[in-house]
C-alpha cells in the first residue's frame, strides 16, 4: 500500500485541474486510501494561476503539499512549472506541459515570458529530481480535443506512480459522462504511452 | 457508503441526513456549494435570498414553524446577517436552526479576514468548528441536534480550506424530514422589553448548561500522547498539528463555543507545555486565559493569515522542515498570474470610460472590483456590499457637492438586491446629487454564476419573477434612468458624463450579461479579425487587457479565436478600422 503521495496540479483558470484533481479523489478512493483534494476556488475563471493539492495515503491529515514535500508535480503550462517547482520533493518528479498560457503583464508587452524554462528546471534539479516536458496540449489534440489536455496530464503522471493505469480507466467512467468517456480514455493512455516512450519503462 | 465530498458538500450531505427543510442562502465564497448542493435534494427547500439578513430570517421563520432550517454565508455576510443573529438567540428555536459561516484566513477571495467565533461569545450561541469534510457532516447533524435539545440557533464555522477540500465521508443515515407542530409563544417569540429581560436570562442559564451537558454531541477529540506538550486546537489548524506534531497530545475541540473549561483544565494538568494553536484571533486562548488555564498561543503564533506545518514545525518542534529539490532562489521569478477580467467582460468597456473621465469612483464587491487595477485603475474605494452607493452620497455631502460633479458609484446587479436599493432610497431622500452605476451582467458572477431576483431564474433555473431595474430605481426616486450598452466605450463616457453634471440622482444601468454564461458567450466564427494592411500598430487595443487580444512578437495584435467573445470593444477603440467581426463580410 502507498505510505504517502503528495501531489500537486499547477496550472491556469481553464485548463481542467479541477476535474483532474477530482478525478485523483476518485482514484484514492478505488485504492482504499485517505485522501485530500484541495482547491482554491476564488479567481479560477478569470484566468489567475490555479493549484490543486492532492494528499493521499492511510491516514491524511492537512490539505496543503508545503515547500519541498510534493512526489510529483503536474505543471499544466510553462510558467506555472517555475512558479510551483519549490513544492517539489527532492527524489521528485515534475512533468511539465511544454504549452505556454500567456499572461496579461506579457501580452501586454510590459514582462517577458521566460525563456529555457525546461532547461532551466532540468539544471537547478540535476541529480535531486526528474524533471519531463512534453506536448500534452498536442496529444489531447490528436486525442480529440486540447480540452483534454488535463486527463493527458494525468496518465503520465499514473506512469509514475504505483497504482495502476486500469485505476485511473474507471474513475474516469466515474467522472465524465459516457458522450466524453471515449475521448478522455484516449487521452490518459496517449499520456501514459508517451512516458513509456520517454522512459523506456 | 463512502463518497469523496468537498467540505461545503459535505455540509449540505449533513443537514439533508438530518432532515433539512428550508435553506435560505446568499452565495459568498468560500461558502456558495453548500446551498448549491442542498439543491440537489429534492425534498429540500432552497433558495437564494436577496441578501444574508432576509435569508436568516427566512430560516428562523422556518424553524419557527416547526422545521429544521440552515442558512449559509460567507464572514463578511454574518456582520449582514448580525442583527436577527443576536436575537434569534432569545428567541430559540422549534425545528432545530443551523447558521454556516465560512471564513476565509489568508483572503483567497474576500475584503478583511474576520474571525467568526467572535459572533459565538457575542451572540452568546453554541459554535462547532468541522475540520474535514467527514467532521462537516457529522457536526452539521451534531448541530441540528444540540440546536433542538438546547433550545438555540447552533453556528458552523468553516474556513477555506475545509470547505474546499475534498475527502471521503462515510455518508450518514438519512432521517425523516419532520416538521414538529407550531405554538403560540409570545413570551419566547415576540422580543419586546418584558419579554426580553425574562428570555436574556433564559439565554445566560443555557450556556451554562451547553457548556456542562453537551457531553455526546460536543464533538471533542482527546489524544494523549505526550507529557510534555499539550495542543489545544480545533478546525483547520487541528490538520496542521496532527501532521508538524505526531507526538503531542492533542485536546481538539468540536463544539469550541462555549468551551469545555473543566475537562480542558484536566487535560492541562496532563502536560508540562500547553499550547493554543488557533488561526486568525485567540478566541480559545483568551477565555482559557480567563479561566486560570495557563497556556501559550499568540505570543508564538500570528493572528494573520493561513497556519501551515512548516509554521508549526518550525516554532514548536525544531524538526527541520524538507528542503525544495528545485530551490526558488535558484530558479528565478516567474511573471505574476494575475486575476483579470474576461475576454468579453462587460466591465472592461466601462471602466475604460470611467479611467478617461478620470472620475472618484466609490466601489463594490463583485468581479468589478478588478476595475481598480491595471489596465483602468478606475477605482477609488471597497468597504462592502452595498456601500459604493452610501459613499458616493457622503462624498457629495462631505464637499458641498464638489464630489457629485466627478464622483460616480458601481455596484453589480446582484450586489445592488442585496443592500445597494437601500443606499439609493437614502440618497434620494436625502437631497444627494449622485451617480450611480447599476453594472448589469444578469448574473452574480464573482461567486461562480448563481441566480438572483433580476435575472429570471430561482437556484433550480426554474423561471421566477424578473426584477425591473429600471421601473425600481425610478420608484425609489431616481430623477434620471438609463441603460448603456457597456460594450459601447464611448456612449458610456457619454451617458456618465451628462448624468454627472445633472443635479439629483441618477442611475445608469450598463447592461450586458457576463461573457461566461449562455446568453454572453461568443461563438468563434463571430471572433474579431485583424486587417493587417489598415494595423498601424498604436496597440490601442492592445492596452484593453483583454485575454483574447494580445501583441504578437512583431507588435500586430494577435486574437484568439477560441477566447473572442466578439463583444467589439476592440473594435470601437480602433482608429483605423482595422479590426471587424468576423463573418461580417461587409
Amino acid at each position: 500500500m502507498i505510505k504517502k503521495l503528495d501531489l500537486v496540479l499547477a496550472g491556469v483558470g481553464g485548463q481542467g485541474t479541477l476535474v483532474a484533481g477530482k478525478l485523483l479523489g476518485r482514484v484514492a478512493l478505488k485504492e482504499g486510501l485517505d485522501v485530500r483534494v484541495s482547491e482554491v476556488h476564488g479567481m479560477a475563471q478569470r484566468g489567475g494561476s490555479v493549484i490543486t493539492y492532492v494528499r493521499m495515503g492511510p491516514k491524511v491529515h492537512s490539505p496543503v503539499v508545503e515547500p519541498g514535500q510534493a512526489d510529483v508535480i503536474l505543471a499544466f503550462e510553462q510558467l506555472e512549472a517555475l512558479r510551483w517547482a519549490h513544492l517539489l520533493a527532492r527524489g521528485g518528479v515534475l512533468l511539465m506541459n511544454e504549452s505556454r498560457v500567456v499572461p496579461m503583464s506579457v501580452g501586454m508587452g510590459q514582462a517577458r515570458y521566460p525563456e529555457g524554462v525546461a532547461d532551466r528546471l532540468q539544471q537547478v534539479g540535476d541529480g535531486r529530481a526528474t524533471v519531463r516536458s512534453l506536448d500534452a496540449t498536442g496529444l489531447a489534440r490528436e486525442a480529440g480535443s486540447e480540452k483534454a489536455v488535463n486527463i493527458v496530464m494525468l496518465g503520465a503522471m499514473a506512469h509514475c506512480l504505483a497504482i495502476g493505469p486500469e485505476v485511473f480507466i474507471e474513475a474516469i467512467a466515474d467522472v465524465f459522462s459516457p458522450r466524453l468517456q471515449d475521448l478522455n480514455r484516449k487521452a490518459f493512455e496517449a499520456g501514459f504511452a508517451i512516458m513509456k516512450e520517454n522512459t523506456g519503462v | 457508503m463512502k463518497d469523496i465530498l468537498l467540505g461545503n458538500e459535505a455540509v449540505a450531505a449533513g443537514a439533508y441526513a438530518a432532515g433539512v427543510k428550508v435553506v435560505s442562502s446568499y452565495p459568498g465564497t468560500p461558502s456558495t456549494e453548500i446551498t448549491e448542493a442542498a439543491a440537489r435534494y429534492d425534498r429540500i427547500w432552497c433558495e437564494w435570498a436577496p441578501n444574508e439578513k432576509v435569508a436568516l430570517e427566512v430560516a428562523i421563520g422556518a424553524s419557527l414553524a416547526g422545521a429544521r432550517a440552515m442558512t449559509c454565508m460567507k464572514h463578511v455576510g454574518l456582520n449582514v446577517a448580525a442583527d436577527p443573529l443576536f436575537t434569534s438567540s432569545y428567541t430559540g428555536v422549534n425545528g432545530g436552526l443551523v447558521i454556516v459561516v465560512a471564513d476565509d484566513p489568508g483572503m483567497h477571495s474576500s475584503q478583511n479576514e474576520q474571525d467568526s467565533r467572535h459572533y459565538a461569545r457575542a451572540a452568546k450561541l453554541p459554535l462547532f468548528e468541522p475540520a474535514d469534510s467527514q467532521e462537516c457532516q457529522d457536526m452539521v447533524l451534531a448541530a441540528f441536534d444540540l440546536s433542538e435539545r438546547f433550545d438555540t440557533p447552533v453556528l458552523v464555522r468553516l474556513s477555506t480550506r475545509v470547505s474546499h477540500t475534498r475527502s471521503p465521508v462515510a455518508l450518514a443515515e438519512v432521517r425523516e424530514q419532520t416538521v414538529k407542530e407550531y405554538h403560540k409563544d409570545v413570551a419566547k417569540h415576540v422580543m419586546m422589553p418584558a419579554m426580553a429581560i425574562a428570555r436574556h436570562a433564559a439565554v445566560e442559564q443555557r450556556l451554562l448548561q451547553l457548556a456542562r451537558d453537551a457531553a455526546g454531541l460536543d464533538q471533542h477529540e482527546i489524544e494523549i500522547r505526550s507529557e510534555k506538550l499539550g495542543i489545544v486546537t480545533a478546525g483547520i489548524a487541528s490538520q496542521y498539528v496532527r501532521d508538524a506534531l505526531p507526538d503531542a497530545s492533542v485536546f481538539k475541540l468540536g463544539l469550541v463555543w462555549p468551551l469545555p473549561v473543566t475537562a480542558l483544565r484536566d487535560f492541562a494538568a496532563k502536560v508540562g507545555r500547553l499550547v493554543v494553536v488557533e488561526e486568525l484571533d485567540p478566541v480559545i486562548e483568551t477565555e482559557m486565559k480567563a479561566a486560570g488555564i495557563a497556556c501559550e498561543g499568540k505570543d508564538l503564533f500570528t493572528p494573520l493569515g493561513e497556519y501551515s506545518v512548516a509554521l508549526l514545525r518550525r516554532v514548536l518542534s525544531g524538526q527541520p522542515n524538507p528542503e525544495p529539490a528545485l530551490p526558488r532562489e535558484q530558479l528565478g521569478t516567474a511573471p505574476p498570474r494575475p486575476p483579470v477580467m474576461c475576454a468579453g467582460c462587460p466591465h472592461k468597456g466601462l471602466f475604460m470610460a470611467l479611467s478617461r473621465l478620470k472620475l472618484i469612483v466609490t466601489g463594490d464587491i463583485g468581479c468589478y472590483t478588478l476595475g481598480a487595477i491595471n489596465p483602468t485603475n478606475a477605482m477609488d474605494t471597497c468597504v462592502c456590499m452595498g456601500a459604493s452607493v452610501g459613499m458616493a452620497h457622503g462624498m457629495d455631502k462631505a464637499t458641498d457637492g464638489a464630489f457629485s460633479r466627478r464622483t460616480v458609484a458601481v455596484i453589480g446587479d446582484s450586489t445592488f438586491l442585496h443592500s445597494g436599493m437601500t443606499g439609493l432610497l437614502n440618497s434620494v431622500y436625502n437631497h444627494s446629487d449622485s451617480t450611480i452605476l447599476i453594472l448589469d451582467n444578469s448574473i452574480t458572477g464573482m461567486t461562480g454564476h448563481q441566480q438572483n431576483p433580476a435575472t429570471g431564474r430561482d437556484i433550480r433555473l426554474r423561471e421566477a419573477p424578473a426584477v425591473d431595474l429600471e421601473a425600481l430605481c425610478r420608484v425609489l426616486g431616481a430623477a434620471s434612468v438609463r441603460v448603456v450598452d457597456p460594450a459601447d466605450t464611448w456612449q458610456v463616457e457619454k451617458v456618465v458624463s451628462e448624468e454627472v453634471a445633472r443635479p439629483g440622482v441618477s442611475v445608469v444601468i450598463a447592461r450586458r450579461p457576463c461573457a461566461l454564461i449562455p446568453t454572453g458567450k461568443g461563438r468563434p466564427e463571430n471572433a474579431v479579425q485583424l486587417d493587417r494592411d489598415r494595423c498601424r500598430r498604436c496597440k490601442a487595443c492592445i492596452r484593453i487587457m483583454c485575454p483574447a487580444l494580445t501583441a504578437g512578437p512583431d507588435g500586430y495584435p494577435v486574437i484568439d479565436p477560441n477566447s473572442c467573445n466578439g463583444c467589439g470593444l476592440c473594435i470601437r477603440v480602433c482608429r483605423f478600422d482595422a479590426l471587424k467581426l468576423g463573418g461580417d463580410r461587409s
